[in-house]
C-alpha cells in the first residue's frame, strides 16, 4: 500500500472542503476572492509537484503514478488555476453560492487527477462520475437563467446515458474476463480478441469515453450544454473534461487491450473524420460564439482522434502536445467571451463589433485564440495539427493503410472549413458592418489581464518553441504499451 | 550570427517592438518600419555584392537546432537561386513601407503585420530548413488576409478576403501533407534541406511515391502560385488588397512556391518531375493564353495588372517546365523580375486609386497630363510588362522561350505569341485608356507625387529592373551554377524509370548535355556525386 502517492488528490479534496467550509465564515461581498485564494492554494501544489514525482502503484494497482499521469496532473492544475481566475471574473453573474461553485471546480479537478492516474475499470468510472457529477451542477448553476437548466438537464440526462452504457461496458468485460486491472487486462485481452461479449463491452466503455470527448456520435450534447452552461464551467468542460477523457482513452486502448487496439485503426480512422468534418460543417452557420465553440470542440476532438488513430506513439505525444496547446487557447477564447459578454443575454457573435477599440487587448487574445485554434504559425495549434498530420502519414507509410491518407486529407478539409468560421469571429472584432451597441471602454481587473498575457505567452510558448513541450509529451506517453 | 538572420530578424524584431509603443506615436511607427526595412534592404544590397557566384555549397549559413527529436533547426543561408529573391524581396519590402502612406488608419496594426510580413516572406526563402520554409511563409500569409480585411477597398472586400484566405489555405495545407510526406518517405529524420537532398540522391524516393508526393507539391505549390486553373483568387485579392499588401504578396510572396517547386521538388523527386513536367507545360499555356485573354476584358486597372500578374506566372511555370538549364535560369531571373515589377504596377495604381478614388479605366483619362511623373513610370512598367527589351522581365522571357523551345516547341511556340501579342495588346490599351486621350472634368486638380520621398519607392524599383534589364549578368551568373545543380539532380536518374517514354528520355538529353558544358564551366561547383 503505497498511499503518499495519493498525496496530490488528498490535498485538493482537502481544498475542496476547506472552500465549502470557508464559506460560512467569509462575509458575502468577499466570497467571490475565495477563487484567488483557491488558486494560489492550487499553485503551490503545483509548485511542490514540479520536482521529482515517486512513481508506482497503489491499491493493488488500481491507481497508477507514472510519466503520464504526472503530465496530465500538472495539466489539469494549470487548467483548473485558469478556470478559478476566469469564475472570479464571472462571479458577479452567479446570483449565490460562489464559493460552491469553486469547491465543485477544485471537486471536478480531483475527479480528473484520479483519472489520469486510474489503471483499473472501477477506478475508471469511480473518476468519471466525480468529474461527470460535478459538471451537472456546475453547468446548472446559473439557476435563474432557463438556458443554464436546460443545459443542465440535458447534460445530465445524455450523461447518465454514457455512464450506463460505460458500466454495462464494464459488467462484459469483467464477465468474460474475470479482470478489471488494465495491466492483467492486458496479459488476457489478446485471448479474448474474438470474443463478440468481450467486444461488445469494449465497444460500450469507448461509447462512454466518447461521449467525454464529445467524438461522434455521442457529440449531440455538446453544442446546447456549451451555450446554455456558465462561461467558466464551459473552458472547463472544454479543456479539462475533454483531456480527461483522452487520458483515458489512451489508457484504455494502449495500456489495457494493447493487442485488440492494433486491430482498430479503421474505425477510429472514420470515427476521427466524421467528428472532424461535423463539427466543422455544424459550425459554420453559427451565431452564437459558445455553441460555435462547441461545434469547434468537437472538431477539436476529431483532430486529436487522429494522433490516437495513429496508433503510435508518435500520434499519442502529438495528442499530449495538442491538449497542451489547447488548454491556452481555448481558455483565453473563453476567458474573452466571459469578458466581453458580462451583461449579454446571448453570446452573438455581433457583439464583438469594435472590440479592438473598447479592448485592444481582449482583441488581441481572442484573435490569437481564433488563430491558434485554425492551426496557423505561430501558434500553438500549428505544431500541434503538424504533428497530428505527421503521426497520421507516417502511419500510412508504415501500414499502406490507405485509409490515414484519406484521414489526413479530411482534416486538411476540416481546417479549411474552420479557417471560415474562426475567420467569421476576427471580422467581427475588425471589421464588422454591425454598429456595435457601446463604444464605452471593457475596463479589465488586473488578475485578468495578467491571463489574459499568460494566455498569449502560452500561445506563443507552444507555438514558437515546442521543444519541452514535446520532449515532456514524448516521455510521458513512454508510460503507454504501444 | 549570419547576415540573413539580420536581414529577417529586423523587421520582425521590430513588429515585436512596435507592439508596444502607443498607437498615437504615428511618427515613430512609420519611422520604425521604414528604418528596419532600409536597414534589411542595404543588408540585402550588401549580401548580393559579397555572394561569390559559382563556389559549392550555401553561403552566409548559420544552424540552430529548434527541434532535434524531429530534425528540425533554423538553418538559413543561400545559393545562387534565392540569393536574388531575397534582393528583390527586401527591396519591395522597402517600397511597400514607403508606400504605405496611403494607410490613414490603426496604423499601427498596419505596420505590425507587414513588417511580420516581410520578415516571413524574406525567412521564408532564406530558410534552408523545410519546416521554417513553410512555417515562415505561412507566417507571411496570415498578416495579407487581416491586411486585405481591414484595410481593403471596394465592394468585394469581404468575399475576397474570404476567397484568398481558403483558397491559399488549401495550397499551403496540401504542400503541407506533401512536404510531410516527403520527410517521412526519405527516411533521412531531418528537415534540412541540403542534408535531405544528398540522402535522396544516394537513396532515391521509390517511384510510387515520388507519384504521390509531386502531385501534391505540384498543385499545392501552384495554387499558391496561381497556376491556371487555380488563379481565380488572384486577381480580385489584389485589386481589394491595399496596395503595400498587394505589392508584397503579388511581388514576393507568391514566389514561393516556384521556388520551392525549384528547390525541393525539381531535385528530390527527378521521375516524377518528368513526367509531370509535361501535364505542367500545358496548364501554363493557361496561365498566359487564357488569363492573357482575361485580362484584355478587364476594365479595372488593378484587376488588369492582378491578372497579368496571373499570366506572367506563366512563362516561370514554363521555364521550369523545360527541366534544362537556361529554362531554369530563365524562371529565377523573371521570378525576380516579375517581384520588381509586379510591386510597381500595384504600387502606382494604389496611387491613382489614392488620388482619384477610382480604377475603372472608363472613369479615367488623360492623367499623364497632371500625372507626368507617375504616369511616365506606369508607361514603362507597362512596356516592362509586354517584354520589352531593356528591362530585367525582356533577359528573364528570352531566356525561358530558349530554354523551352528544346522541350516544348508547341508550348512555347503559342506561349512567345501570347507574350508578344495579348501582352502587348491589354497593356498598351489600358495605358491609352488611363494616360492618354480626353483628361475627364473632375480629375483635373489631381496633384503628382510631390517630393523626392515619395517617389524613391517607384523610382527604386525601376530602377532595379532597368540595372538588372541592362546587366542581366548580376543575376545570371549567380543563377547558372546552382540551377545546373539543380537541373542536374532533376534529371539524372530519370533514363530508367521513364524507359519507354521515349519522348522524355529524348528531352532529357538535352539538358544533361547542358548540365555537362555547365559542369566543366564551374568545376568548382559540381564534385561527381
Amino acid at each position: 500500500m503505497n498511499a503518499s502517492l495519493l498525496n496530490l488528490e488528498i490535498w485538493v479534496i482537502a481544498l475542496g472542503l476547506v472552500l465549502m467550509l470557508a464559506d460560512f465564515w467569509m462575509p458575502a461581498e468577499r466570497k467571490r476572492f475565495l477563487g484567488y485564494a483557491a488558486a494560489a492554494a492550487l499553485a503551490v501544489l503545483l509548485v511542490l509537484n514540479l520536482g521529482h514525482c515517486a512513481t508506482g502503484t497503489a491499491f493493488d494497482g488500481m491507481f497508477v503514478q507514472d510519466g503520464l499521469a504526472v503530465f496530465f496532473k500538472r495539466f489539469f492544475i494549470v487548467a483548473a488555476i485558469l478556470v478559478l481566475f476566469m469564475a472570479v471574473e464571472f462571479s458577479d453573474r452567479i446570483i449565490s453560492g460562489i464559493s460552491e461553485y469553486y469547491s465543485l471546480i477544485v471537486f471536478a479537478l480531483a475527479g480528473m487527477l484520479f483519472a489520469a492516474s486510474a489503471n483499473n475499470f472501477a477506478m475508471l468510472f469511480v473518476s468519471i462520475e466525480l468529474i461527470t457529477v460535478t459538471f451537472y451542477v456546475l453547468t446548472s448553476f446559473q439557476r435563474g437563467r432557463l438556458v443554464s437548466l436546460e443545459a443542465g438537464v440535458k447534460y445530465l440526462i445524455l450523461g447518465a446515458l454514457s455512464s450506463a452504457f460505460m458500466v454495462y461496458g464494464i459488467a462484459l468485460v469483467w464477465g468474460t474476463t474475470g479482470q478489471l486491472n488494465f495491466n492483467e487486462l492486458a496479459l488476457v485481452a489478446g485471448q479474448f480478441a474474438g470474443n463478440k461479449i468481450f467486444l461488445l463491452g469494449m465497444v460500450l466503455v469507448l461509447v462512454g469515453l466518447g461521449f467525454k470527448i464529445a467524438a461522434f456520435p455521442f457529440q449531440i450534447w455538446a453544442p446546447d450544454v456549451y451555450q446554455g452552461a456558465p462561461t467558466p464551467t464551459t473552458a472547463f468542460l472544454a479543456i479539462g473534461s475533454k483531456a480527461a477523457g483522452f487520458v483515458l482513452l489512451l489508457r484504455v486502448l494502449f495500456t489495457a487491450i494493447p493487442g485488440v487496439s492494433a486491430h482498430w485503426a479503421n474505425p477510429l480512422i472514420i470515427i476521427s473524420g466524421i467528428t472532424i468534418l461535423y463539427g466543422n460543417l455544424c459550425a459554420i452557420p453559427q451565431r452564437n460564439l459558445k455553441r460555435l465553440l462547441g461545434y469547434s470542440s468537437i472538431a477539436h476532438a476529431g483532430y486529436l482522434l487522429l494522433g490516437v488513430a495513429a496508433l503510435s506513439a508518435s500520434g499519442q505525444a502529438a495528442v499530449l502536445y495538442y491538449l497542451s496547446g489547447y488548454l491556452f487557447t481555448v481558455l483565453g477564447a473563453f476567458t474573452v467571451i466571459c469578458l466581453v459578454m458580462r451583461h449579454l443575454e446571448n453570446e452573438d457573435i455581433s457583439a464583438l463589433a469594435g472590440l479592438h477599440q473598447r479592448s485592444p487587448l481582449l482583441a488581441t487574445t481572442l484573435t490569437l485564440a481564433m488563430v491558434s485554434l485554425a492551426g496557423i504559425p505561430p501558434l500553438a495549434g500549428f505544431f500541434g495539427k503538424f504533428l497530428l498530420l505527421k503521426a497520421v502519414i507516417a502511419q500510412a507509410q508504415v501500414t499502406t493503410n490507405h485509409g490515414y491518407y484519406c484521414l489526413a486529407f479530411t482534416a486538411l478539409a476540416g481546417v479549411v472549413m474552420s479557417l471560415y468560421y474562426y475567420g467569421g469571429v476576427i471580422r467581427a472584432i475588425y471589421w464588422s458592418q454591425d454598429a456595435p451597441a457601446d463604444w464605452s471602454p471593457i475596463l479589465l481587473s488586473g488578475p485578468a489581464k495578467v491571463t489574459l498575457v499568460i494566455y498569449i505567452a502560452g500561445m506563443f510558448w507552444i507555438g514558437l518553441f515546442p521543444n519541452t513541450m514535446l520532449n515532456l509529451a514524448t516521455e510521458a506517453v513512454q508510460a503507454l504499451k504501444l | 550570427m549570419s547576415i540573413l538572420t539580420y536581414i529577417l530578424g529586423w523587421p520582425l524584431l521590430a513588429a515585436i517592438v512596435l507592439v508596444v509603443v502607443p498607437r498615437n506615436y504615428r511618427v515613430i511607427i512609420r519611422a520604425v518600419a521604414l528604418l528596419t526595412t532600409f536597414i534589411s534592404m542595404l543588408l540585402a544590397v550588401k549580401m548580393f555584392c559579397q555572394f561569390v557566384a559559382g563556389q559549392a555549397g550555401y553561403q552566409f549559413e548559420q544552424q540552430i537546432p529548434w527541434v532535434e527529436s524531429l530534425g528540425i533547426s533554423y538553418h538559413v543561408g543561400v545559393d545562387g537561386l534565392n540569393v536574388g529573391l531575397i534582393l528583390m524581396g527586401a527591396v519591395v519590402a522597402f517600397a511597400a513601407a514607403c508606400c504605405s502612406f496611403e494607410i490613414q488608419s490603426r496604423e499601427k496594426e498596419f505596420y505590425i503585420l507587414l513588417l511580420v510580413m516581410t520578415g516571413g516572406i524574406l525567412g521564408a526563402f532564406a530558410s534552408l530548413d523545410l519546416f521554417f520554409f513553410y512555417f515562415l511563409h505561412e507566417l507571411a500569409l496570415v498578416p495579407t488576409f487581416i491586411m486585405i480585411g481591414v484595410w481593403g477597398r471596394g465592394e468585394r472586400k469581404n468575399y475576397a478576403t474570404f476567397q484568398i484566405t481558403l483558397y491559399l489555405s488549401v495550397g499551403a495545407l496540401i504542400t503541407l501533407i506533401g512536404l510531410i510526406a516527403l520527410y517521412l518517405q526519405s527516411g533521412a529524420n531531418t528537415f534540412d534541406i541540403p542534408k535531405l537532398t544528398e540522402y535522396v540522391q544516394a537513396h532515391p524516393l521509390a517511384a510510387h511515391a515520388q507519384n504521390f508526393i509531386f502531385p501534391l507539391l505540384l498543385f499545392g505549390f501552384g495554387i499558391l502560385v496561381s497556376l491556371w486553373p487555380f488563379h481565380t483568387w488572384a486577381p480580385l485579392g489584389y485589386a481589394s488588397a491595399p496596395s503595400p499588401t498587394a505589392m508584397l504578396h503579388a511581388g514576393v510572396l507568391k514566389k514561393f512556391g516556384l521556388y520551392g517547386l525549384i528547390r525541393i521538388a525539381l531535385p528530390l523527386m527527378p521521375q516524377a518531375a518528368q513526367h509531370w513536367m509535361q501535364i505542367l507545360a500545358w496548364l501554363c499555356l493557361g496561365n498566359i493564353l487564357f488569363v492573357g485573354w482575361v485580362a484584355m476584358r478587364q476594365r479595372n486597372l488593378n484587376l488588369l495588372i492582378g491578372n497579368s500578374s496571373v499570366a506572367h506566372m506563366g512563362f516561370i511555370f514554363l521555364g521550369i517546365a523545360s527541366l534544362n538549364l537556361i529554362g531554369v535560369t530563365g524562371a529565377v531571373l523573371i521570378m525576380i523580375a516579375h517581384g520588381f515589377l509586379a510591386a510597381l504596377a500595384f504600387g502606382l495604381s494604389g496611387y491613382i486609386y489614392r488620388q482619384t478614388g477610382t480604377l475603372e479605366m472608363d472613369e479615367l483619362g488623360g492623367l499623364a497630363r497632371k500625372l507626368p511623373f507617375i504616369g511616365t513610370v506606369l508607361l514603362m512598367a507597362a512596356l516592362a510588362g509586354c517584354g520589352l527589351p531593356g528591362f530585367a522581365n525582356f533577359v528573364g522571357e528570352v531566356t525561358v522561350f530558349f530554354g523551352a523551345w528544346k522541350a516544348f516547341p508547341l508550348v512555347t511556340g503559342l506561349a512567345v505569341w501570347g507574350a508578344l501579342m495579348i501582352g502587348a495588346l491589354y497593356m498598351l490599351r489600358a495605358m491609352r485608356n488611363v494616360l492618354h486621350g480626353p483628361l475627364p472634368e473632375k480629375w483635373s486638380g489631381i496633384p503628382d507625387v510631390s517630393n523626392v520621398w515619395r517617389k524613391l519607392p517607384y523610382a527604386l524599383l525601376l530602377a532595379s529592373l532597368l540595372v538588372f534589364g541592362c546587366f542581366p549578368r548580376l543575376l545570371t551568373e549567380k543563377i547558372t551554377p546552382d540551377a545546373g545543380k539543380i537541373v542536374e539532380m532533376a534529371t539524372e536518374s530519370a533514363g530508367g524509370l521513364v524507359a519507354g517514354d521515349a519522348s522524355s528520355r529524348e528531352r532529357e538529353s538535352a539538358p544533361s548535355k547542358q548540365s555537362d558544358s555547365q559542369r566543366r564551366l564551374t568545376s568548382a561547383a559540381t564534385e561527381p556525386k
